[in-house]
């Protein structure tokens, strides 16, 4: 069996600020690859270094030692205007420009190198994210949370880039509305032949979502397992940790459920 | 007091330089303060720097500050040559400038500290550079705030800059400080009230820009640029149509009897075709060292006053050899030409209410030794600080219960009042005679003389035209004429003139 060349790889990678370790540990660092056309998910608990590691995929954060290769490439190397135009973020904060409509949002990464979006196209990107083409000329301030995240996926889709990477994307939505962006994305993820790497710390949206789930603890990958097969007890004690909750969760309302 | 409305309309020229002097002040503080607040924006200890030495700046009285930058502009000739001016527009506008800076900045780096995070990482995170992330992002939601701060500074600076007054540069602190020093109420609130209204209408123009830069509005946002910048250009245009040839320029420092005899001076000049202006209420100390500069070219200043503060002399000669040293002296240190003596004396003397004096039982200064701890001595800002008052202290070991500094026409009202027993009087002031005051002997010869000199700046001390002009005055001025005619601008009732007015009246007195 031929696996595809990794999209992206992290080669290893620490970062340190100041005397505290947040990726990499005492060890080797953190090394893995990502192939083209993968859904992933990087779960672990709140400064586990899961959001460090993936902002040195935008060069957002740049590690003290090791590399991250993209497409071959180490993006140390590229323009970070460039990359970050290849590399589509979305992040909990959303971060729409206020002063900017819905369209000028989206439109915005293009425009820094150079180029127009067509109306058209704005309708084809709002369409994407299920949102009407009359909301182009609304202000973020106009708009509900999960509008705004709905934009904020299309902003990050627009310069129509080869991977995406989502930190905590849907962490401030109320559960019916995370719900359905998880789907949505993951549908886009399908249709436009992305690849993403997602972080959360909800276990529950890892299994439902990716293809592969990664676990990190202390700096450090725990777990690198499917989610088959962390259903099934694989990746040790702090990924089944983890798995625990929404299951045991799970079996408490099927509980009551059955106790009618 | 329907005077004002007389005298509002005469303020246009005083107005335009008001406005471009605060434009001017505005513009450069914001040209400093704006990259400033950037720099600060990345560096925390750029951020505490320039904030703290902004607020120091702040704690500074504006009237110091005004006149902190003379002697620093002095100083500096000797690096930009004798060209730099060291009065008017340049200095104001430097002390000013620092005055705005404070709003602007705080202003400005605030907006910049509290721009959502989330915002900022978006910027980063669709891949602005640093400087795509400042115009496109940081600047556009900065912008209310900073307006604000903008707006704060133009309400202090059109506010402090009436105190250009002091330093040569005409403003609507003119008619203040003119009204001021001859009771010419009508006149302070003329003053007022065109500065009052400049402030209120800046403040309410760039509060258009303001709610247009935060609710995104262009149409109030460049109106209310459009219409700054018409007021701005009209006020520069009303300026540039004076004249710009060198006139002879006339100081007086802040006392009636200044502001008449630079009336007498200009008129005598103007008849003989001269063109003057005048620089009204400029402070005691700056007046010398700017005759000296020639930023100033004539002035009125009295033996005593040069003798102890610039000679730094505390023995007593006598008059002639007083007047003499100083003459020769000023001539040979600072090119300035002692015309002559104008034939009057000035001399700073302790004056009390004739009941109160025999009352006390005193006449003169050594009288009070015993009785000084339970009496309060009123002096004019400077004088606590004049080496004549330390002379006089010491001389007769006065110690006096309470000081206080008054205005010098509120200094006779204060001692009406009982507010003050004791006054440092000045021998030609005219209410001394009007208000029954006995002046206090000083047997000791503790006080110098201060004959009223005649005072040409290197520039015009070769003017045979102004010295022919100017030579009849010489002597010609008797200390009850001067007083007589100090008490016309004092004077509180119906025959009360103006400076000018009563100069005219002084030249008719005089034969001139």
């Amino acid at each position: 069996m031929t696996m595809p060349s990794p999209l992206l790889r992290f080669d290893g990678v620490i970062c340190r600020f100041g005397s505290v370790t947040a990726v990499g540990g005492i060890g080797a660092g953190v090394s893995c690859d990502i192939a083209a056309g993968s859904f992933v998910a990087l779960v672990g608990a709140s400064g586990s270094g899961k959001s460090t590691l993936l902002k040195t995929v935008n060069t957002l954060v740049q590690p003290t030692t090791g590399r991250v290769l993209f497409g071959g490439e180490d993006v140390a190397h590229l323009k970070p205007a460039r990359l970050r135009r290849r590399v589509g973020y979305v992040f909990q904060g959303i971060g729409l420009f206020p002063h900017m409509s819905v369209a000028e949002n989206i439109a915005i990464g293009p425009r820094l190198t150079g180029e127009k979006l067509a109306p058209q196209r704005i309708a084809e990107l709002l369409a994407l994210v299920e949102l009407d083409p009359a909301f182009a000329s609304r202000m973020p301030d106009e708009l509900s949370g999960g509008q705004r995240q709905r934009v904020g996926v299309a902003r990050a889709l627009a310069g129509e880039p080869e991977l995406l990477i989502m930190d905590e994307p849907f962490g401030a939505l109320d559960p019916i509305t995370r719900d359905a962006l998880g789907r949505k994305v993951r549908e886009l993820h399908d249709s436009l032949g992305l690849t993403t790497v997602m972080v959360t710390h909800d276990m529950a949206e890892a299994l439902l979502l990716a293809d592969r789930v990664l676990v990190m603890d202390k700096g450090l990958l725990a777990a690198d397992e499917t989610p088959r097969a962390l259903l099934a007890g694989a990746g040790g004690a702090v990924a089944q940790g983890l798995v625990a909750v929404p299951r045991q969760q799970a079996e408490r309302l099927a509980a009551m459920e059955a106790d009618g | 007091m329907d005077d004002i409305w007389e005298i509002l309309p005469g303020l246009g020229d005083k107005l335009a330089a008001h406005v471009v002097l605060s434009a001017s002040a505005i513009g450069l503080a914001m040209l400093i303060a704006l990259p400033m607040a950037v720099w600060a924006g990345r560096s925390q200890i750029v951020s505490r720097l320039a904030l703290s030495l902004a607020s120091l700046v702040q704690t500074i009285p504006a009237l110091a500050l005004l006149a902190l930058f003379f002697p620093l502009l002095l100083s500096l000739r000797t690096v930009f040559g004798e060209g730099l001016p060291t009065l008017g527009f340049l200095p104001a506008l430097m002390a000013l400038t620092l005055y705005a800076l404070l709003p602007i900045l705080r202003n400005a780096v605030t907006a910049q500290a509290n721009l959502d995070e989330g915002v900022l990482e978006a910027a980063d995170g669709v891949g602005m550079t640093k400087w795509q992330k400042l115009v496109l992002v940081e600047a556009p939601l900065s912008a209310p705030f900073i307006m604000a701060g903008i707006r704060t500074a133009s309400v202090w600076t059109i506010g402090a800059a009436t105190l250009a007054t002091t330093i040569g540069q005409p403003s609507l602190g003119d008619p203040i400080f003119a009204g001021l020093q001859t009771q010419n109420w009508a006149l302070v609130l003329a003053g007022c009230l065109a500065s009052a209204g400049l402030a209120l209408a800046a403040d309410n123009l760039l509060w258009v820009i303001e709610v247009g830069l935060a609710k995104r509005s262009r149409w109030m946002t460049f109106g209310g640029i459009a219409v700054v910048a018409l007021g701005i250009l009209a006020a520069l245009w009303a300026q540039s149509t004076g004249s710009d040839e060198r006139r002879i320029i006339i100081a007086s420092k802040q006392f009636s009897e200044q502001y008449i005899l630079a009336q007498l001076i200009g008129a005598r000049l103007e008849e003989a075709g001269y063109a003057v202006e005048y620089r009204d209420g400029l402070g005691s100390a700056v007046v010398h060292s700017a005759v000296a500069s020639s930023s100033i070219d004539i002035s009125v200043d009295y033996t005593g006053t040069i003798w102890t503060n610039y000679l730094n002399r505390s023995d007593n000669p006598g008059r002639e050899a007083m007047y003499e040293t100083i003459r020769e002296w000023e001539w040979r240190q600072n090119g300035v030409k002692v015309l002559g003596r104008l034939g009057f004396e000035n001399a700073y003397a302790f004056a009390m209410r004739g009941d109160r004096a025999k009352e006390l039982g005193v006449t003169s200064l050594g009288d009070l030794v015993g009785k000084a701890p339970q009496l309060t001595v009123g002096g004019d800002p400077e004088f606590f600080e004049r080496p004549e008052w330390l002379a006089v202290r010491d001389a007769y070991g006065l110690r006096f219960g309470q000081s206080r500094n008054f205005a010098p026409t509120f200094m006779y009202n204060a001692l009406q009042s009982g507010e003050a027993d004791v006054i440092s009087a000045y021998t030609s002031d005219g209410r001394i005679a009007a208000d029954k005051l006995v002046v206090l002997a000083d047997p000791k010869g503790a006080l110098p003389s201060y004959d009223a000199l005649l005072m040409l700046s290197p520039r015009i001390a070769e003017d045979k035209g102004v010295i022919a002009a100017l030579a009849p005055l010489l002597g010609a001025i008797s200390v009850e004429a001067m007083r007589e005619a100090n008490l016309a601008v004092d004077r509180e009732d119906s025959k009360k003139l103006t400076p000018k007015a009563a100069a005219a009246e002084l030249a008719k007195k005089v034969g001139l």
